[in-house]
């Protein structure tokens, strides 16, 4: 019977459905389940199986999103009742992630942010045309330990700059560290910047986001 | 033909890729999203011209709904023929849907040395090569700035890389690089002492503007702003959408046509709310998403569609279509730049689109290769000479040469043959030499190519601009600078 359960869980997301995943997780909450139980023989079952199948190709982006979608969706349910028994899901870190002042690209870092909570990081996605002090803002404010910095104009990188060196300014590095990407990015620019890491794409991103995170 | 231009009109091929009913059905969904859905206009100005004309303005999401009526007349008031002039006016463009004018590609960011073929960051001095290579092509017929100056401060990037464009072209050029204010009015200044006052520019636009749409149903404040500047004094501007399947746009190809185009509608309908009968342009450069890592493909089955489709509509607007094509996801010139340079630039001249964007990039859209630039050229010349289709009539039934010759024999001797014979196409890039030669010199189209370009480089001495005309660009450049 549990068994069953679980499987249905893991099914929710991989079949991308957030009415499912959300009733299932109320049906754990129904049966007192704990809910750790819940996240981690259930649906993060579903969230590697899918991983796993997009790694191999088999698998692809809109399927990717929507288990992301599905798995928060639980996860809003789980969540209150895991803070009522005093605990939390163990994330990889905190991830503050914005597309930089002056350009409207989201694509890319959309991308990065669903691939980094795929991989177990807490994501805080600002949006884009975002200013530095309120990338830093919100770090300070959520206790981030990742700021993530897309650019995809040769006018905007050089607000990734002004974000380093704000924080640099403030001495919030290294407790805060800062990944970057985007088009014109490059490894002369990422040295130039100081920044502490960057990736070509979403994939490498979340390798470089669990080195910069101790968690590699 | 315009002097030292290669441009398609009167086409012999015809292609039919939507009917009538088709895009009746596109422009009906387009008309309803601009109702019901609303597009995003993140300008105060924008939203003040809308709301004068009574369209739904929610000034807090910044999003616009607009009755079909209101769309529908003002896009009436776009004139469908105008030209884009140029330095030398002998190189001026018609945009009138019977000419299809190829320009290069724009705004990429890294480029292949001439010199050295290493891959580096773009600078300056690359936009002028360019200018001058493209100057000296007879397929380039306008430019696009190729590529960003990024050695030139960013606040005055765009205006840099404009006056590099007049220094060592004659042709019209077209800007993508500038989006925001500041810059469109310095630009604007420069284009006005070009055409000799500002109140030339609409008969002698040497400057033509394209903004993206921000897709899904948006737009760029800054970009909107720029527009504006320039529809008011008559400098041909279009907007550009990128809507791409799966991720900007619908995974379905009639949907992501339909969101394009009400962005595309919804700006143009604001340029003529605000400047009735400015000259504007449709732009497209729609394409599918890779499933497997989000990236713009550029090419592939779906892009080749739209850019055969996107002139119908613009054709149902009566307005002049910039189509872009070319853009490869390839890393360097080889099978996948061909192919998507080749099915891209044929499937857009087939329908007639008035511009042709862009030759040289590659990566989508990122790195600049002069080899690459060279190819597309060939490409666009086979194109052009593909849709001269087949003439039938007495003198190329060639009776006399058929019955002369007979059974058997040839047609070498024939002076049927003689005349004719500078009408087939001619390749400058494709080996078709013994199978030995290529064994030992073991060269291709991409040596060739790069060494036109570097030959080209070399030698090619486009007039010059009046040195008064560029201490003047300076100044206006100066001013627009952080001290
Ligand atoms: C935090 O850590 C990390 C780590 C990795 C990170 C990361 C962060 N962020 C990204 N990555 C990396 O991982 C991601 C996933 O694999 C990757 O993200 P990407 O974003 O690279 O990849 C995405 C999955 C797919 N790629 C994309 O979505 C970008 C593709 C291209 C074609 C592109 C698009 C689609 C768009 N554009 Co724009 N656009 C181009 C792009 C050319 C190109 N091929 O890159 C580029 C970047 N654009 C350009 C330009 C000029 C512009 N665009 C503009 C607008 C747009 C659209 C809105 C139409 C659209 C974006 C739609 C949207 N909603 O996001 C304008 C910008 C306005 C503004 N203020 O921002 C405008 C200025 C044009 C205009 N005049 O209006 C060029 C910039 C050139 C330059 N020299 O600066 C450009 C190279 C194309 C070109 N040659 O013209 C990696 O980079």
């Amino acid at each position: 019977m549990l068994e069953e359960l679980y499987k249905e869980m893991a099914q929710s997301i991989i079949d991308g459905d957030s009415d499912i995943s959300a009733e299932l997780a109320q049906k754990a909450v129904e049966l007192k389940m704990h809910p750790l139980d819940a996240i981690t023989n259930g649906f993060v079952v579903g969230v590697t199986y899918i991983g796993d199948q997009f790694g191999k190709g088999e698998a692809f982006l809109p399927e990717l999103v929507m288990a992301g979608e599905a798995m928060k969706a639980a996860i809003a349910v789980l969540e209150p009742e895991l803070l009522k028994l005093g605990e939390s899901r163990e994330m990889l870190g905190r991830v503050v992630l914005a597309t930089v002042e002056g350009d409207i690209h989201e694509i890319g870092k959309t991308l990065v942010g669903t691939m980094l909570s795929a991989s177990g990081f807490e994501v805080i996605d600002l949006g884009v045309d975002q200013p530095a002090d309120k990338i830093i803002g919100k770090a300070l404010e959520v206790n981030a330990n990742l700021i993530g910095m897309s650019a995809l104009l040769t006018t905007t990188m050089v607000r990734q700059r002004e974000v380093i060196e704000e924080l640099d300014k403030e001495g919030l590095r290294p407790r805060i560290k800062v990944m970057v990407g985007g088009a014109p990015i490059t490894k002369d620019w990422v040295d130039k910047i100081k920044a502490d890491g960057y990736s070509e794409d979403a994939i490498g991103a979340v390798k470089v986001a669990k080195q910069l995170v101790g968690k590699e | 033909m315009s002097k030292n231009i290669k441009t398609i009109s009167n086409p012999k091929i015809k292609l039919e890729v939507l009917t009538q009913d088709d895009v009746k059905k596109i422009h009906e969904a387009t008309l309803q999203i601009i109702e019901k859905v609303g597009v995003r206009f993140p300008s105060k100005r924008a939203l003040e011209i809308w709301a004068a004309n009574g369209a739904d303005v929610d000034y807090e999401k910044k999003i616009v709904r607009v009755k079909p009526q209101i769309i529908e007349d003002a896009i009436k008031k776009a004139p469908p023929a105008y030209k884009l002039a140029a330095r030398d006016p002998q190189q001026d463009l018609q945009l009138d849907g019977n000419h299809v004018n190829l320009g290069t590609d724009g705004c990429g960011v890294e480029i292949l040395d001439i010199n050295t073929g290493e891959k580096r960051t773009s600078c300056l001095q690359d936009v002028r090569d360019i200018a001058r290579v493209a100057d000296a092509t007879e397929e380039v017929a306008f430019h696009w700035v190729s590529l960003s100056a990024q050695d030139t401060p960013v606040e005055s990037r765009g205006l840099h890389e404009l006056k590099a464009v007049w220094e060592n072209s004659t042709k019209h050029v077209q800007t993508e690089s500038v989006y925001n204010v500041e810059e469109a009015k310095a630009a604007i200044e420069m284009a006005a002492i070009l055409a000799g006052g500002k109140g030339n520019i609409r008969e002698r636009p040497m400057l033509s503007l394209m903004q993206c749409t921000a897709p899904p149903l948006g737009h760029d404040g800054g970009s909107l702003d720029a527009a504006l500047l320039a529809a008011e004094v008559g400098i041909p501007t279009g907007f550009m959408t990128m809507a791409a399947c799966a991720t900007t746009g619908p995974i379905t190809l009639a949907g992501d046509l339909a969101v394009g185009n009400a962005e595309v509608i919804a700006g143009t309908a604001l340029l003529q709310l605000a400047f009735p009968g400015a000259p504007v342009f449709y732009a497209a450069a729609q394409t599918a998403s890779d499933l497997r890592n989000g990236s713009y493909t550029g090419g592939g089955p779906e892009d080749f569609l739209f850019g055969a489709a996107t002139n119908i509509l613009a054709d149902f607007y009566n307005i002049p279509l910039s189509m872009g094509a070319f853009a490869t996801g390839a890393k360097e010139p080889n099978w996948q730049a061909g192919l998507e340079g080749g099915l891209s630039s044929f499937m857009a001249s087939v329908v007639m689109s008035d511009m042709l964007l862009g030759c040289g990039f590659l990566h989508g859209s990122r790195i600049w290769s002069f080899a690459e630039m060279m190819m597309d050229c060939e490409i666009f010349s086979i194109v052009h000479k593909m849709m001269q289709g087949i003439v039938v009539n007495e003198e190329t039934l060639a009776m006399d040469a058929i019955a002369a010759v007979g059974p058997g024999g040839h047609y070498l001797g024939q002076k049927h043959t003689r005349k004719h014979m500078r009408e087939l196409f001619m390749p400058q890039f494709m080996d078709r030499r013994p199978y030995s030669e290529w064994e030992t010199k073991k060269d291709d189209a991409r040596d060739w190519a790069l060494a036109k370009a570097r030959k080209t480089l070399k030698e090619h001495q486009p007039d010059p601009l009046d040195a008064k005309i560029s201490a003047e660009f300076e100044k206006i450049i100066k001013s627009v600078e952080k001290k």
